[in-house]
């Protein structure tokens, strides 16, 4: 028996931190102690709290230690886990308190929190099928298997009130039960995981399939028995290289166990699945797109119907789900319909999780019901916006989203709300901005990531975008109208309406709810030639005021040598040299230089 | 997999070691004195011997930790007993053939070892 077990995380975050120099540098320092039969070192998928990694909890204490160094490691050992004394300087200051270490469930980060889809995330070792199975592990699959019909399988589903995690929320029940009864003879169907994350700042498809991948080779194959499936593709980024190779190790596990393969359970039903790699375009995430590349075709969507359930890979009746959604099967079968639809709101059941970016405190992965709103996430869970600042918008869906100004942020977040006020849901990413941020150039960022990204077979997506995006610009360079207001305005329910697939349909949503929340902003760059947040290069100019005492700082710091002056005389700024890079005010002394 | 049996059996085998890794408080604490003093006087084969002994009887839910030191050297090792509910017991001038007996006694019994404890050692 270990009495003691560090948990270090292995995700994308606290990895690229070095969590993996850490771990081997812990296991050597515990065998140095003569600690190894006592102390086990697993490691993890990801906790969370991104921004505080590398991450290390010990139990049973339950001691939450952040930004861990190599250096840190031998006083962890040898006062903590040798000695029994924690080494206070390291935890998460949060659960620090007078008398003595608070839960982590008690942190404002996770109270809040309910974890269903990342339950197993940083609590078992995701490379060993064994610990996945000591927390219910595939007795899902068991259950279904043994006990229930494809059809009481599918109601289960149906009557959880379970939708798709990817973005549209089509509910996941009714996709099975057409994919099950749409072709009745099919002579082969499939099931497909989307695993193509490619919404900038999203990142929880690959939380789930570093910190537990098991769960979802468990529910693609409950899926398969309920559609009558027996063959599964997971469509997953080749930028994702941790996540891939758990995934693999994770497929060899099961089939060695025998959980994938023939004869599942004896119950005679086959299963098995396959790894398939994008090379990261985001219209891939599409489901026909997405399909078409499976085949090993250039990725390029197709019209719909027919839609997949009827005829999808490899013309197959096929089910697409993503990997958030199938995270939550195995816990419905297990618990039962009523227990999802307790949690969320009338129409949206369950958790959603939210990777926060931006300007916020707690940049990380959390997991709330439905129906928490945005300023619970923003505030109490992410800790709020960092020096001091204002919130401006919180911008949710990627590039299909919309932004989502202060007024609203007491709305309960579910699909039809986010739809409501302009955004939507989409996989989950959660950007935060604050009173630096100009709303024309989220505007603009996001439109150059789609235009970038359009696979150019429609022609609304392809060039409409293009122009949408060329207009953005000419308003940044404050060389816009009035009137181009209305005609982008125009521009975007076109594209909306006449492109050919999700990408298109949505792209001008930045757009559309920037301008409609954030109209004075886009009037101050047209009218009065000015950025507000200042940050659009060609419209800010900087200036050095009567209060300068000409100790020449500035002008030495210029990259460009654009200031001059003499000692202990005004400065001036020369605006045709300018590059507006902002090193002067930076090294200013007295305060007199201002952006405009 | 051929079935369900053989997913359970490998669920009771993997239970105790995924166990500890919550903050429930129903947990029978067993805190053992590590400073200097107590492993000078043999506080490791002491916790070695209840962890040994609680693998064997497959206890669940029973946590061992250490801390310093406790400030009675003399009469190191010291062990602490924590029952959910219940009073601290503190044991002591422990050794293994004592730790056995207090999983025994103490922890699945729930009858404290009157003659380990240091009220019956002034």
């Amino acid at each position: 028996m270990y009495r003691s077990h560090v948990l270090i995380c292995g995700g994308t975050g606290c990895s690229s931190s070095g969590s993996a120099k850490i771990l081997s540098e812990m296991e050597s320092e515990i065998k140095k102690q003569g600690l190894e039969n006592e102390v086990k070192v697993v490691k993890t998928g990801c906790f969370g709290l991104c921004a505080l990694g590398p991450i290390m909890i010990v139990y049973p204490e339950g001691c939450f230690y952040s930004r861990v160094t190599v250096e840190d490691v031998p006083e962890i050992v040898s006062e903590h886990l040798l000695k029994g004394r924690v080494v206070t300087r390291l935890l998460y200051q949060e659960t620090v308190t007078d008398d003595g270490i608070k839960s982590l469930n008690e942190t404002n980060f996770y109270k809040k929190q309910h974890r269903v889809a990342l339950r197993n995330c940083g609590v078992i070792n995701p490379e060993n099928i064994e610990e996945y199975i000591a927390v219910d592990g595939y007795a899902a699959l068991g259950k279904v298997l043994t006990e229930m019909t494809p059809d009481e399988v599918i109601d289960v589903i149906l009557k959880s009130g379970l939708r798709g995690r990817g973005g549209a929320g089509f509910p996941t029940g009714k996709k099975w039960q057409l994919a099950r009864n749409l072709v009745p003879d099919a002579d082969q169907k499939y099931v497909c995981c989307n695993a193509d994350e490619g919404d900038p700042g999203a990142f929880m498809d690959r939380s789930v399939l570093e910190g537990d991948p098991h769960a979802l080779i468990e529910a693609m194959a409950i899926a398969g028995y309920a559609i009558g499936a027996t063959q599964g593709f997971v469509y997953v980024r080749a930028e994702y290289p941790i996540a891939v190779k758990r995934l693999r190790i994770a497929i060899e596990q099961a089939r060695e166990y025998g959980l994938l393969g023939k004869n599942i359970f004896g119950s005679g039903f086959d299963f098995d699945m396959d790894i398939r790699l994008g090379a990261g375009a985001f219209v891939c995430g599409e489901e026909t797109a997405l399909m078409t590349s499976i085949e090993g075709h250039r990725g390029e969507p197709r019209p719909r119907p027919p839609f997949p359930a009827e005829k999808g890979l490899f013309g197959k009746p096929s089910v697409l789900n993503n990997v958030e959604t199938y995270a939550n099967v195995p816990q419905i079968i297990l618990k039962g319909a009523d227990w999802f639809s307790s949690m969320g709101t009338e129409k949206s059941k369950g958790t959603k999780v939210f990777a926060l970016g931006g300007k916020i405190v707690n940049t990380g992965l959390v997991e709330v019901p439905m129906g928490t709103t945005l300023r619970e996430i923003i505030e109490d869970i992410g800790g709020g916006i960092p020096n001091g600042k204002k919130f401006k918008a919180a911008q949710t869906g990627g590039p299909s989203g919309g932004c989502i100004p202060a007024q609203h942020l007491d709305t309960p977040i579910d699909y039809d709300n986010l739809l409501a006020i302009g955004s939507m849901m989409g996989s989950g990413g959660l950007i935060v901005m604050d009173e630096d941020n100009c709303m024309v150039d989220i505007a603009k960022f996001f439109l150059e990531f789609t235009v970038d990204e359009s696979c150019g077979k429609c022609t609304p997506c392809r060039i409409g975008n293009k122009r949408l995006l060329e207009l953005l610009t000419k308003i940044t360079e404050g060389k816009g109208t009035l009137e181009d207001l209305d005609k982008m305005e125009e521009l975007c329910y076109y594209i909306k309406e006449n492109s050919l697939c999700g990408l298109g349909q949505t792209a001008p949503n930045p757009v559309l709810s920037t301008l409609r929340y954030f109209r004075d902003e886009y009037v101050a760059h047209i009218v009065d030639k000015r950025c507000p947040a200042g940050v659009c290069k060609k419209l800010v100019s900087f200036e050095i005021l009567d209060t300068c005492k000409g100790c020449t700082k500035c002008a030495r710091n210029c990259p460009v040598n654009a200031i001059t002056g003499k000692v202990k005389e005004k400065h001036v700024i020369d605006q045709a040299k300018c590059i507006k890079c902002g090193a002067c005010i930076d090294n200013c002394n007295f305060n007199a230089i201002i952006k405009k | 997999m051929k079935s369900l049996e053989e997913l359970r059996a490998i669920k009771e085998k993997m239970k105790a070691s995924v166990n500890n890794r919550n903050e429930n408080d129903d947990k029978v604490r067993i805190v053992v004195g590590m400073a200097t003093c107590g492993i000078a006087a043999g506080a490791r084969p002491v916790m070695t011997a209840f962890l040994d002994e609680i693998a064997k009887r497959g206890l669940e839910n029973v946590a061992v930790t250490q801390t310093g030191c406790i400030g009675m050297c003399k009469l190191e090792p010291l062990v602490e007993v924590f029952l959910p509910g219940e009073e601290k017991v503190t044991y002591v001038k422990m050794t293994p053939e004592k730790a056995v007996r207090v999983v025994n006694d103490h922890v699945v019994n729930k009858n404290v070892v009157t003659e380990f404890t240091i009220g019956s050692a002034e």
